[in-house]
């Protein structure tokens, strides 16, 4: 196989020699300083810090906001690229650059923007608080606040292949009489599985460690409202050292099954195209 | 997905929540949440189990003590912004004020509790490195040249709000001490200081972990827990010979615990905080007690600080927070990031 570019050798061996050396020392060193850090005093010390009751309550909010932000968002997500995708109608910029949106904004301008529609100061406060509804420092509010900034995920990955995938196939199922939804179903749906999939565990991934929104919508009461991103700032900050880097490590171990997950399907699905082609 | 798609979901996901709340207002135990500012962490655990035991020893169910911990500002406007506390237990009553200002509670609230509702007090002093190698005795000392002085933003923290003041009030008293010297002298201070954390906690990790600056302006009560924390560090406290009476104040939210039918073990808590129980566990948590036997009990713990209050010398704290604080105020005038 020939290079795309004749670069002398010095280019084409040193520059992923520099980036994998800066990927080194930018994500992997510190990574695997927590992890240090976390088993500094032993694995009873850690899986101590992580049996403590708030720290169980705080891995179970986050597992339980992630499990019902990601399924929005999958649906949401899957709606919105179809949408942009395979249909044309006015306003379709619009609709790409506000999916965009999460990914521009700051994760505490996310929150803030939650804070001024439903605190008790907001547009729907005095309304919400009438009915003894309660959004944000309640659960509801760190859902909406993930939600917010983790659904460009699965629309995004989604997106452009799609439209590199075009409508013909919808075309032709439609031509031999298949309703949109079997359209949808059969067609369109298995054409993205595995972008699905990989969109999918990215989002998982940032909704579980989301920090700046989640932060100004929690109220950070302990055992109730904190997450476990809340939950390492809070151990840190009371000089509970090795609690803060056991749960850390924890949670950069979701996310790193969860990158792990990712890069298999990537493979098997690389593999199946390379066989279909 | 649209805005109203994303409300409604909103409220089908609060609706399990509400059905537990009411159920526990109507039903057995009670649930109670206690706002309070950083160094109190250590405090409320200790005494939320007393309370709780105390509590149950009447012949109520157990309750539940819940607490959220921060900024002594953030936290006011959190509950401002609809966080459901039952209780503030906050830094100063400024931060207080502001929230029975948006009307959640009496606005006299101050004077329904002994003490100024504040069960127990604390004061400023510095913490240096092993052995005081600035040799620093008191507030003059940390203007020699070569002091860096490591305290939070005042815009932020309670706690360094305390500390402002109280120099301030030491620089009142030097001979010759007038506002304007107060202020000269102030303003050098914070020349000084290379780096303002937001608050308490984040002030003394710089201090402490990352090992910047000489001297560390300080809660008593976080001086003493910084020694018990970090031995190794060899810290040391020094006394000033004058400084500020810091009274965190506490108060029953009068809508949430009406709105929660709370209001009878809210004020039972608060209440406990002036018991012997309480008092002893404010003492042990390095808090200065109101109550005199217990201070008499651990005077060995308290050395005597001659202590000015903000009401004599500052008028109160509305008034010290316009004058100093607020935008525009003293410090915006002699602080200016970036700037000289």
């Amino acid at each position: 196989m020939r290079s795309a570019t004749a670069d002398p050798a010095a280019i084409r061996w040193g520059l992923p020699l520099l980036a994998l050396v800066l990927a080194t020392i930018i994500f992997a060193l510190p990574l695997a300083a927590v992890f240090a850090e976390a088993l500094r005093r032993g694995w009873g010390v850690a899986l101590a810090a992580i049996a403590e009751p708030d720290t169980l309550a705080a891995i179970q909010l986050t597992l339980l906001v992630a499990a019902i932000s990601v399924p929005v968002n999958t649906v949401g997500g899957i709606a919105a690229a179809w949408a942009v995708a395979k249909h044309d109608f006015p306003g379709k910029r619009l609709l790409v650059t506000w999916i965009e949106l999460p990914f521009s904004v700051s994760p505490v301008i996310s929150g803030l923007v939650f804070v001024l529609l439903f605190g008790a100061q907001g547009y729907f406060g005095p309304w919400l608080r009438e009915r003894d509804i309660q959004i944000i420092f309640a659960l509801p509010g760190l859902v909406l606040a993930t939600v917010f900034v983790t659904f460009p995920f699965v629309a995004r990955t989604l997106m452009p292949l799609m439209q590199e995938q075009g409508r013909s196939e919808e075309e032709a199922a439609a031509t031999l009489g298949a309703s949109g939804w079997q359209t949808f179903r059969r067609v369109t749906l298995p054409n993205v599985k595995w972008a699905l999939l990989a969109g999918v565990l990215l989002c998982n991934a940032r909704a579980m460690g989301e920090f700046g929104a989640v932060s100004v919508v929690s109220g950070h009461i302990r055992g109730q409202t904190n997450t476990m991103p809340l939950h390492v700032e809070i151990l840190y900050n009371e000089y509970m050292f090795a609690g803060a880097f056991a749960v850390a490590a924890l949670l950069a171990l979701l996310g790193v099954v969860t990158l792990g997950a990712k890069a298999v399907l990537e493979r098997a699905s690389e593999r199946r195209l390379g066989g279909a082609a | 997905m649209t805005a109203s798609d994303l409300s409604r979901r909103a409220l089908l996901a609060a609706a399990p929540a509400l059905a537990a709340a009411s159920a526990a207002a109507q039903g057995a135990a009670q649930t109670l949440l206690n706002v309070s500012y950083d160094p109190t962490r250590e405090l409320y655990r200790e005494f939320n189990a007393a309370f709780a035991a105390s509590w149950a020893g009447r012949g109520n169910p157990r309750p539940t003590i819940n607490t959220s911990h921060g900024g002594s500002g953030r936290q006011a406007r959190s509950v401002i912004d609809g966080l459901a506390a039952d209780v503030l237990t906050l830094a100063l009553a400024y931060d207080i004020d502001e929230v029975a200002e948006r009307g959640f509670l009496a606005r006299d609230w101050q004077r329904r509790l002994p003490h100024n509702s504040s069960p127990y007090t604390s004061t400023i002093v510095l913490l240096v490195r092993r052995g005081n190698p600035k040799r620093i005795r008191d507030w003059g000392d940390l203007l020699q040249s070569g002091v860096s002085i490591v305290t939070p933003n005042p815009k932020t923290s309670g706690g360094a709000r305390w500390n402002y003041l109280a120099f301030w009030a030491w620089a009142l008293r030097q001979p010759g001490g007038n506002e304007r010297t107060a202020e000269q002298a102030v303003t050098q201070l914070y020349r000084q200081v290379p780096v303002l954390d937001t608050g308490a906690r984040g002030s003394l990790t710089t201090f402490v972990q990352r090992n910047v600056g000489d001297v560390f302006l300080s809660w008593e009560n976080e001086a003493h827990l910084a020694l018990q924390e970090f031995p190794q560090a060899g810290l040391e406290i020094v006394y000033p010979r004058l400084s500020i009476l810091a009274e965190p104040p506490v108060a029953v939210v009068d809508q949430n615990v009406d709105r929660r039918g709370t209001r009878v073990i809210a004020q039972a808590y608060l209440e406990h905080l002036y018991s012997t129980e309480g008092q002893q566990l404010a003492a042990k948590h390095h808090y200065r007690p109101r109550d005199a036997a217990v201070l008499e009990a651990n005077a060995a713990r308290f050395p005597r600080v001659e202590l000015v209050t903000v009401d004599d010398v500052f008028g109160g704290w509305q008034r010290a927070q316009a004058a100093h604080f607020n935008d525009g105020g003293i410090f915006d005038r002699i602080h200016r990031p970036g700037g000289r």
